[in-house]
């Protein structure tokens, strides 16, 4: 195939990604746009080989790997369960950045078959555009399986410090510059393992002092990183398909970054040098007096519920780590029986990823047009009789509206407090990620219902 | 004088992140997860590179050094095409409208 068709094609693919991005501006149209994501993918994977023209023994080796990683991630995306999902996108942002080493690397040992000169002359721009796909990669690569092995609980979601750790990180950053210099002068082959090592070394450090809850904005970096490696690579193999999705990947992922970062009122800076929990505990200790709360049990719950005319329901991360969404859903459809319009208002950083609460919902069979975010529903809190608070804490707490001193003071939040009754359903009093009280807690109209949030929901229900 | 193709492609590049910026931002938070997961599913498309390079080795000799990276980039990258991809598939099926004859 001739090289200016085969470039037409890539930019045939490219357009194709980005319709499958505009697709998502509603769901009526994400379908759709989810295929043409597959259309382009299959175009630029077609045009890859035409272009290679290499039908031989080892064309058979690259359909054979194909099916192998193809029926591995098949696998997995059926498997899955929808609460695992954060886990599954750290986890695959993991094997782009580590695809993008392996490729960086083949076309540093085999410059020639990528048109880049020959082991030792590699063209200097080809070579800082490898260094910095490489680097990145594997940045993303260690920093999302760090990011994996927080979401999935295998190492502690709590932020892990140790003192010199900024000045730490910013030496190792300072010597991914000077080796990518080097690089270029010498072309030797060992600083170009040792920049990945680095590399690799400081995604581990850069994710590791970041809390559970500011997940969020890590994996949304993460996956802005990916995109970064891919354009990377882009630029190497001269290839217009992957500088166009390099470049598509990279501003969504930063863009949700920034999204998230502003539903916390944090700078990305604070949210990246290292989490709440490490800076502000002090704050938490002070206001320990014990303060009357209210408690009630399902009975009560299902009696406020019951002659109320309209509910709103809060779900944050516990609802997911009860799996309550389903027994959700049943509450909801019996309140609807009895002629309560309910509404559903999602935080943008509730959960553990961007979007993470509305995907549990809609796996729940809860119809899109009954889920709003923040700014939508926020005023109607006012004129709600009950809402209906069920594992989100931080995104409810009044404090961030009124004490200056807090450290989530200027966070938006959920107006629940405005509500004519409030039923916060949670385990125990315990603060949130912020370290802080909740003062909803102890609000005159709240009626706190200490129990699973699965359980309860399912109590509620039978009581209806 | 000639102009280096390395500045189109800079352009290209340039002009793609405005496109992502404007695209990206009439996402409807609603479907921020899917855009995770499909983004992850498209930035695979590295798997090219991962082709180019699996296809390298000389006439007779299947594994080089080279083309070895090649072969385990490409499984990488296809468990997250295929993965991406269908998962995406599988949550928007999930977002359905209200019934009508509510």
């Amino acid at each position: 195939m001739s090289a200016n068709l085969s470039a037409i094609l890539y930019l045939v693919s490219g357009v194709l990604f980005i319709l499958a991005l505009r697709g998502l501006s509603s769901p009526e149209t994400s379908r759709q746009g989810n295929l043409f994501g597959i259309i382009g993918m299959v175009i630029a994977v077609t045009v890859t080989f035409l272009s290679v023209g290499n039908f031989s023994s080892g064309f058979i080796y690259v359909l054979i790997f194909l099916a192998i990683g193809g029926s591995i991630g098949a696998f997995i995306a059926y498997r899955i369960p929808m609460t695992a999902m954060p886990e599954l996108v750290a986890g695959f942002h993991s094997l782009v950045g580590l695809a993008a080493v392996f490729v960086a690397i083949s076309a540093f040992i085999n410059p020639a078959a990528f048109n880049l000169g020959i082991p030792g002359n590699i063209k200097l721009a080809s070579l800082i555009e490898m260094a910095i796909g490489a680097a990145v990669g594997a940045i993303t690569f260690s920093g999302s399986v760090i990011a994996f092995l927080k979401l999935q609980g295998i190492m502690s979601g709590a932020p892990i410090t140790f003192k010199g750790q900024h000045l730490c990180n910013a030496l190792l950053l300072i010597l991914i510059v000077i080796l990518t210099i080097y690089l270029c002068s010498t072309q030797s082959s060992n600083l170009f393992w040792i920049l990945i090592g680095v590399s690799f070394l400081i995604g581990f450090l850069i994710i590791i002092p970041i809390g559970g809850a500011d997940m969020p904005v890590v994996i949304s970096m993460l996956n802005s990183y990916s995109g970064w490696a891919a354009a990377g690579i882009g630029f190497t193999l001269e290839n217009t398909a992957l500088i166009i999705t390099g470049a598509l990947v990279g501003s969504s992922g930063a863009i949700l970054s920034y999204i998230m970062c502003k539903g916390m009122n944090r700078s990305f800076f604070n949210v990246i040098l290292g989490g709440f929990g490490a800076t502000e505990q002090t704050t938490a200790g002070q206001s320990k007096e014990k303060r009357p709360v209210k408690s009630g049990n399902a009975d009560d719950a299902a009696f406020l519920m019951k002659n109320a005319s309209s509910v709103i329901i809060v779900p944050g991360y516990g609802m997911a780590v009860a799996q309550a969404q389903h027994a959700l859903r049943e509450m909801v459809d019996t309140l609807k029986k009895n002629d309560i319009k309910v509404s559903y208002a999602i935080h943008p950083v509730a959960g553990r990823m961007p979007g993470h609460m509305n995907v549990l919902l809609a796996e729940a069979n809860v119809p899109y047009d009954e889920v709003f975010e923040l700014e939508e529903i926020n005023n109607d809190f006012a004129n709600a009789d009950v809402a209906f608070v069920i594992g989100a804490n931080d995104v409810t707490n009044p404090v961030a509206k009124t004490d200056p001193q807090s450290p989530i003071y200027g966070m938006p939040v959920l107006d629940v407090e405005k509500c004519k009754s409030v039923l916060f359903v949670k385990r125990s009093l315990s603060p949130g990620y912020a370290g802080i009280d909740n003062d909803l807690f102890y609000k005159e109209n709240t009626l706190m219902l200490f129990a699973d949030a699965k359980k309860m929901t399912e109590d509620i229900t039978k009581n209806l | 004088m000639e102009i280096d193709p390395f500045i189109f492609r800079l352009s290209i590049f340039i002009l793609s992140i405005f496109v992502g910026y404007y695209v990206v931002w009439s996402v409807t938070p609603s479907l921020h997860t899917p855009l995770m997961s499909v983004t992850n599913a498209i930035s695979s498309v590295i798997i090219v590179g991962a082709i180019i390079a699996a296809l390298s080795g000389s006439d007779g000799v299947v594994f080089s050094s080279s083309s070895i990276y090649g072969f385990l980039a490409i499984i990488l990258a296809a468990v997250n095409i295929f993965g991406g991809f269908l998962v995406t598939q599988r949550m928007l099926a999930m977002y359905k409208k209200k019934k009508k004859d509510k």
